[in-house]
């Protein structure tokens, strides 16, 4: 009895603790900043999109929304398209080749973003791919393709060799197989892996804060930290502008929520 | 292709005479290897060559110099800035002493809090799966969303904390929180937890859920109480999952970079300084060799902590 009550008691405290800072940020965004510190709690005035308005105007975080949509449109896909292709080819070449090829891909999941920032900087400066949306790519697919391949091809070994074998008997190339056989089969990581990444890239912003320059090419969390700046107390800015980054992903979050669960667990776990 | 994939089945054939020698057999591989498989992997593997082990090694090169990022000239000063980092400069000191708490801090604080979480909702009722959502949901948002929703939560002036506890009469209570240098960097621990207590509590729920229920039982009917079932069931069940847990955190609490930006602003003050925030400050102010020298001893910190943490809790899967 006193457990079960303590048990309650924990969870309903916890589970205000998350509810009610939500809450209060989605009210805020719409209310001015002496609506918000009137009454932190209660329902907006009115529903006035006039922060928004500000906050995508004003702010350029209009062109930083498509910037985000953009990079992680491509940075996703590209992600998993090369850690499936490595996973593939180091679940079929068995012995020290696929040891030596997977050893080498997963390594870098020990290297900090932050340990090879200077050099990496260095880099795209000489390769000119300093404040380009294809530079933010390149180094979201660097940073998480060993942790992709990890996920994928800890996933693609699993799979019966003998389907491979049944195929490679019919004739068909390294190529089909992957396409046909391997890739289908390995939906349901290849579902979780791209979740993982899809919040991971998102959210990205190490890379952009070093490398993007021109306010144009900001992706949004940068946007948003560059907000902070300049609206030190302007909260109901500042809760437009989490509202209207967090949108797709809590979207696909409400829809998806167990694949979530899922993919970014299988990040943690195996990360 | 395919003729030679029977050729090379019926070459095996004889040998499998014994079934121990037919399983052996096909182990070793049947099919002869295409050699147009070693050309999937290449595109990743130039990329991590090209973009993360040559810049990783190029990182210890630069951190032996002086070079400012942009002059071609620079000299090589051996361990100097190593040297500099550790003797003679108080805030990189700084900076490193506020991540090993701020670590130390996050760790306790989330592997219990989380494991707590996932004891009160392994069953899959209606109810935990619902919470168990809920609790997640913070992990999907952006550190920078995160941030800004703490600081409004930790303002001292309109702040949520201090609404709520002046609303329920206890404004004693009320702080500064952020702005009380002592205590800033426990505030931020509480919300890196608040931010991932919810995905290790999912890693948790895996571990509790692969115990079998009839330990407990047996241990019931031996009169063991709950503490004592924890103690020597739960606890030695869950080690792989701790062990998950404590390193996983310890990365990501040392990673805590976009939080503190985001809650601190750019660049933060000393209170809140971590060593990625310091060595991205260095970097911002040109000294690409000390930065890089920062970065190489970040790395170093990392594996230290975690090889320290295997050492100190020992947690291997049971049974091995």
């Amino acid at each position: 009895m006193l457990a079960s009550l303590s048990r309650r008691a924990i969870l309903g405290i916890y589970a205000v603790i998350i509810i009610v800072p939500l809450t209060v940020v989605g009210f805020g965004s719409f209310k001015s900043t002496q609506e918000l510190f009137a009454g932190p709690f209660s329902l907006p005035q009115s529903l006035s999109p006039a922060n928004y308005a500000e906050v995508i105007g004003g702010q350029d975080l209009g062109s930083s929304f498509t910037n985000s949509v953009i990079v992680t449109a491509i940075s996703v896909p590209l992600t998993l398209f090369l850690a499936s292709l490595a996973g593939y080819a180091i679940s079929r070449l068995k012995g020290f080749m696929g040891w030596a090829i997977f050893g080498f891909l997963v390594l870098g999941m020990a290297i900090p973003a932050q340990a090879n920032m200077v050099p990496l900087y260095v880099l795209f400066g000489r390769l000119g791919l300093l404040d380009s949306l294809a530079g933010l790519v390149l180094a979201n697919v660097v940073s998480t393709l060993p942790i992709a391949v990890f996920i994928l091809g800890g996933f693609m070994r699993t799979l019966p060799k003998e389907l491979y074998e049944a195929s490679s008997i019919d004739g068909t190339g390294p190529w089909r197989t992957y396409v046909s056989i391997a890739l289908p089969l390995s939906a349901p990581s290849v579902a979780a892996a791209a979740i993982f990444l899809f919040v991971i890239h998102w959210n990205e912003l190490l890379y952009p804060l070093l490398f993007i320059q021109s306010p144009g090419n900001r992706t949004l969390p940068l946007a948003l930290l560059s907000f902070q700046g300049e609206f030190q107390t302007n909260y109901p800015l500042l809760f437009a502008g989490v509202i209207l980054a967090s949108l797709p992903v809590v979207v696909a979050y409400v829809f998806l929520q167990r694949y979530f669960v899922a993919g970014i667990t299988a990040g943690a776990s195996k990360g | 292709m395919s003729t030679h994939t029977k050729m090379a089945d019926e070459r095996k054939a004889p040998d499998g005479g014994t079934e121990t020698g037919a399983a052996k057999g096909r182990r070793r591989s049947p099919t002869r290897v295409n050699p147009a498989l070693y050309l999937f992997p290449l595109p990743a593997v130039a990329i991590i060559a090209f973009f993360l082990v040559m810049p990783t090694l190029q990182a210890f090169q630069y951190a032996i110099t002086d070079w400012n990022g942009f002059s071609a000239a620079f000299n090589y000063v051996g361990l100097d800035n190593f040297v500099r980092a550790f003797t003679k400069d108080s805030l990189f000191t700084n900076a490193l002493t506020n991540n090993l708490k701020f670590v130390l801090l996050v760790v306790i604080a989330q592997t219990a809090f989380s494991l707590v979480l996932a004891l009160l909702l392994t069953k899959n009722s209606r109810g935990s799966i619902l919470l168990r959502a809920l609790f997640f949901f913070p992990t999907i948002l952006s550190s920078v969303s995160v941030a800004f929703i703490w600081k409004f939560i930790y303002d001292p002036n309109f702040g949520l904390a201090n609404a709520v506890l002046g609303g329920v009469g206890l404004e004693a209570l009320q702080g500064s929180y952020l702005g009380n240098n002592a205590q800033a960097l426990s505030w931020v621990a509480v919300t890196q937890v608040w931010f991932h207590a919810g995905q290790m509590m999912v890693v948790y729920i895996a571990g509790l859920q692969a115990i079998p229920r009839e330990l407990y039982e047996a241990a019931e009917m031996d009169g063991a109480g709950k503490w004592q079932q924890f103690k020597s069931i739960t606890w030695p069940f869950v080690a792989p999952a701790t062990s998950i847990v404590v390193a996983y955190t310890t990365v990501q609490s040392f990673k805590a970079f976009d939080l503190i930006l985001g809650i601190a602003g750019n660049p933060p003050k000393q209170s809140l300084d971590i060593l990625s925030t310091r060595i991205y400050s260095t970097f911002a102010n040109s000294e690409f060799g000390y930065a890089a020298a920062q970065s190489i001893i970040f790395m170093a910190m990392i594996a230290l902590v975690t090889w320290l943490q295997r050492r100190l809790l020992r947690l291997t899967p049971k049974g091995e």
